[in-house]
């Protein structure tokens, strides 16, 4: 839990170093026809901007389709921008060379959400951690066998002798993710970017993940951006959140704002879906906002998410689209419900 | 008889599947029961054998089972003395039908959503095909996808709606029963929300009882009258929703929903250390003694199940 101290941190942030820096950032993915060439794109990420501090843990929630992975895959390098930039202490990571690359690769490390898909089941857990050693250049086998064992007594799996032998099949779906976690941490990245980490795992073994997580990112100043759909983990975890729909930003806040005064329409109708155990809620129905997503070939004019709002503006809302908005200090939002 | 008998009533009920390590004990001995337009939620990590319940109360059974005995009684009558023939003809989805887990990947990529779901009141009502789509056309009402679906192949669906499809394909046949196995946990939370809208919808207009497992806690209350949670095969506390989402009385109930992350209160989610015991060897005394902080020297013998106020739970310590 954020205590009140953390919090006042959070909105100081500004004064704390920028470590990741994206600039209206576009990742459109082109939609081919056979014979007729590109027949329009998908607007996966569609003029993103932000800044991540060193030590900093930003939440980006959203729901599947909103283009949260091509947000996260571009910021790992996966994709090519088809505008802006992503800056890592600075510099562009797109304009990094082979060599750039493999340094910046070694500055980020990543958890993915399917720990079984993500570990490759004819290596052990000695052979999958050590792969990101060989390809960072550590020659010296001694070295890199202390870095294995410095890093599983980490994420807290020892005796380090029974698991070092294993392979991904013979362990819970709990310590396969800690294995992942340790592959992610063994190059002493500055960032950690971690998709859906817990959502494969059952709720006991799931705080224990995110405690794991939590406890890393305080022990060695990590940043981290984690990608969820499920509001009601995040506030354990991170200190701002962003919410993300139709390939925008459409609110950013420190999470103790967030969760006092949500303020897009949408951000409300996500804490409106989240639900606590409570016998109540079988007692009422939850309103939901009609209709789906849009297609992110042709998002709606004006504020993506109109057609789905009961508090749209006649006249506004579907013609222009909102620019940001700062009701509260550190509390961003796109909609037009919030110009002054 | 029938009147006074509950819908389903479930006694002793034991799965066991032989593996070359030796038998699984994946349902152990569940006694339950539940009664007309009521839910109940099974509750359980991962491996504790909820999944398999669903498909013992079903008679689904893969090749390898050791052991399969107990008792199920539907409307007093007892099924487990039925073939195998007549339990298809008599109960399964005529009486109860199930939305399978990932149900929304599971439809035919090559058949017409609609004549998917008509299926069922083909093969187990004998409706010709145009009744079967009359009735799919009106099941789809039902659960909110629009009708010009039924054409449709399930690619042209979202995730949503081929969920709403599933569940429809459950409801055609107007069973008693449904079993839902995690019938959200791959959807987004929009969704989520609007699926178990159409739950409660269908519970309240069509008076449909369900059965509904799961590991998500906070979204089981979304439905439950009633709450059993499961371990290591057993169900380890079975009480009314009311009371258990306030206060359950099992220490594994207690500690599962303390691990719950809340978005409305500010305690500190705890989670629970070890792991469960396996299904091939279970302990001979509490099952869950080796993880519990409650644990003392009569937990090494198995306990009984004890009532409390009407609530029932397997540990010694309401003895």
């Amino acid at each position: 839990m954020l205590t009140q101290e953390q919090v006042s941190l959070n909105s100081s942030s500004i004064e704390r170093e920028v470590l990741l820096s994206v600039r209206n950032l576009r990742v459109w993915f082109e939609l081919r026809r056979f014979g007729f060439g590109i027949v329009g794109h998908v607007r996966a990420v569609d003029g993103v901007s932000f800044d991540l501090h060193r030590g900093e843990a930003i939440a980006v929630v959203g729901e599947s389709g909103c283009g949260k992975s091509s947000l996260m895959r571009t910021i790992l390098g996966l994709h090519r921008p088809t505008e802006g930039q992503v800056l890592f202490e600075g510099k562009d990571i797109h304009a990094l060379g082979r060599d750039g690359m493999r340094w910046y690769r070694s500055q980020v490390g990543y958890v993915q959400q399917d720990p079984y898909g993500a570990l490759p089941p004819f290596m052990n857990v000695e052979r999958i951690l050590e792969e990101p050693l060989l390809i960072a250049g550590v020659r010296d086998r001694r070295e890199r066998q202390d870095r294995i064992r410095r890093v599983l007594e980490e994420v807290k799996l020892f005796p380090v002798e029974d698991y070092l032998g294993k392979f991904p099949h013979m362990l819970s779906g709990g310590q396969q993710q800690r294995v992942v976690i340790a592959r992610a941490m063994i190059l002493n990245p500055k960032l950690i970017v971690a998709d859906e980490p817990v959502s494969m795992l059952d709720a006991s073994v799931r705080v224990e993940i995110l405690k794991l997580l939590r406890s890393l990112q305080e022990r060695h100043n990590l940043a981290f951006l984690y990608i969820t759909h499920d509001l009601s983990t995040v506030k354990y975890f991170s200190e701002r959140i962003f919410v993300m729909y139709a390939g925008r930003l459409i609110e950013k806040a420190p999470i103790r704002s967030l969760l006092e005064h949500p303020l897009h329409p949408y951000t409300h109708a996500l804490l409106a879906a989240t639900s606590d155990p409570d016998a109540e809620n079988a007692r009422r129905f939850k309103e939901v906002p009609p209709g789906e997503p849009p297609s992110l070939v042709k998002p709606p004019n004006g504020c993506r998410f109109h057609p789905r709002c009961n508090r749209m503006i006649q006249g506004l809302c579907e013609v222009q689209e909102p620019p940001e908005f700062e009701p509260y200090p550190a509390h961003l939002t796109s909609c037009w419900l919030y110009k002054e | 008889m029938e009147n006074t008998a509950s819908l389903l009533r479930v006694e002793n009920l034991v799965l066991h599947f032989s593996t070359r390590r030796g038998p699984v004990q994946a349902v152990d001995g569940v006694d339950f029961d539940l009664d007309y337009h009521r839910a109940v939620v099974i509750l359980g990590e991962s491996g504790c054998g909820k999944s398999s319940l669903a498909k013992a109360i079903l008679r689904l059974l893969p090749r390898n089972v050791a052991r399969y005995d107990g008792h199920i009684y539907l409307k007093g009558n007892d099924v487990m003395s039925l073939s195998d023939e007549e339990y298809r003809r008599k109960v399964r989805w005529v009486e109860i039908s199930m939305v399978p887990q990932a149900a929304m990947n599971a439809l035919n990529p090559v058949l017409r959503v609609g004549d998917q779901v008509a299926e069922p009141a083909m093969v187990h009502l004998g409706l010709s095909r145009d009744e079967a789509l009359e009735l799919a056309r009106r099941m789809f009402e039902h659960v909110g996808v629009p009708q010009d679906f039924l054409t449709r192949y399930p690619f042209e669906l979202s995730g949503g709606m081929r969920q709403r499809a599933a569940l429809a394909m459950a409801l055609v046949t107007s069973p008693s029963l449904i079993i839902l196995d995690e019938p959200t946990s791959a959807l987004d939370l929009l969704t989520q929300a609007n699926i178990f809208n159409v739950l409660k919808r269908i519970k309240k207009e069509l008076g449909t009882s369900f059965i509904l497992i799961t590991h998500d806690i906070a979204t089981s209350s979304e439905l439950a009258d009633d709450v059993a949670v499961m371990y290591a095969g057993q169900i380890v506390e079975r009480a009314d929703a009311d009371r258990f989402f306030h206060e359950p009385l099992h220490p594994y109930s207690r500690m599962l929903m303390a691990s719950v992350p809340r978005l409305r209160a500010d305690q500190e989610p705890e989670f629970i250390s070890g792991q469960p015991p396996s299904l091939i060897s279970p302990p001979t005394g509490c099952r869950f003694a080796e993880r519990c902080p409650l644990r003392f020297a009569k937990c090494d013998e198995a306990p009984p199940v004890f009532e409390v106020d009407g609530r029932k739970v397997r540990c010694w310590k309401y003895a």
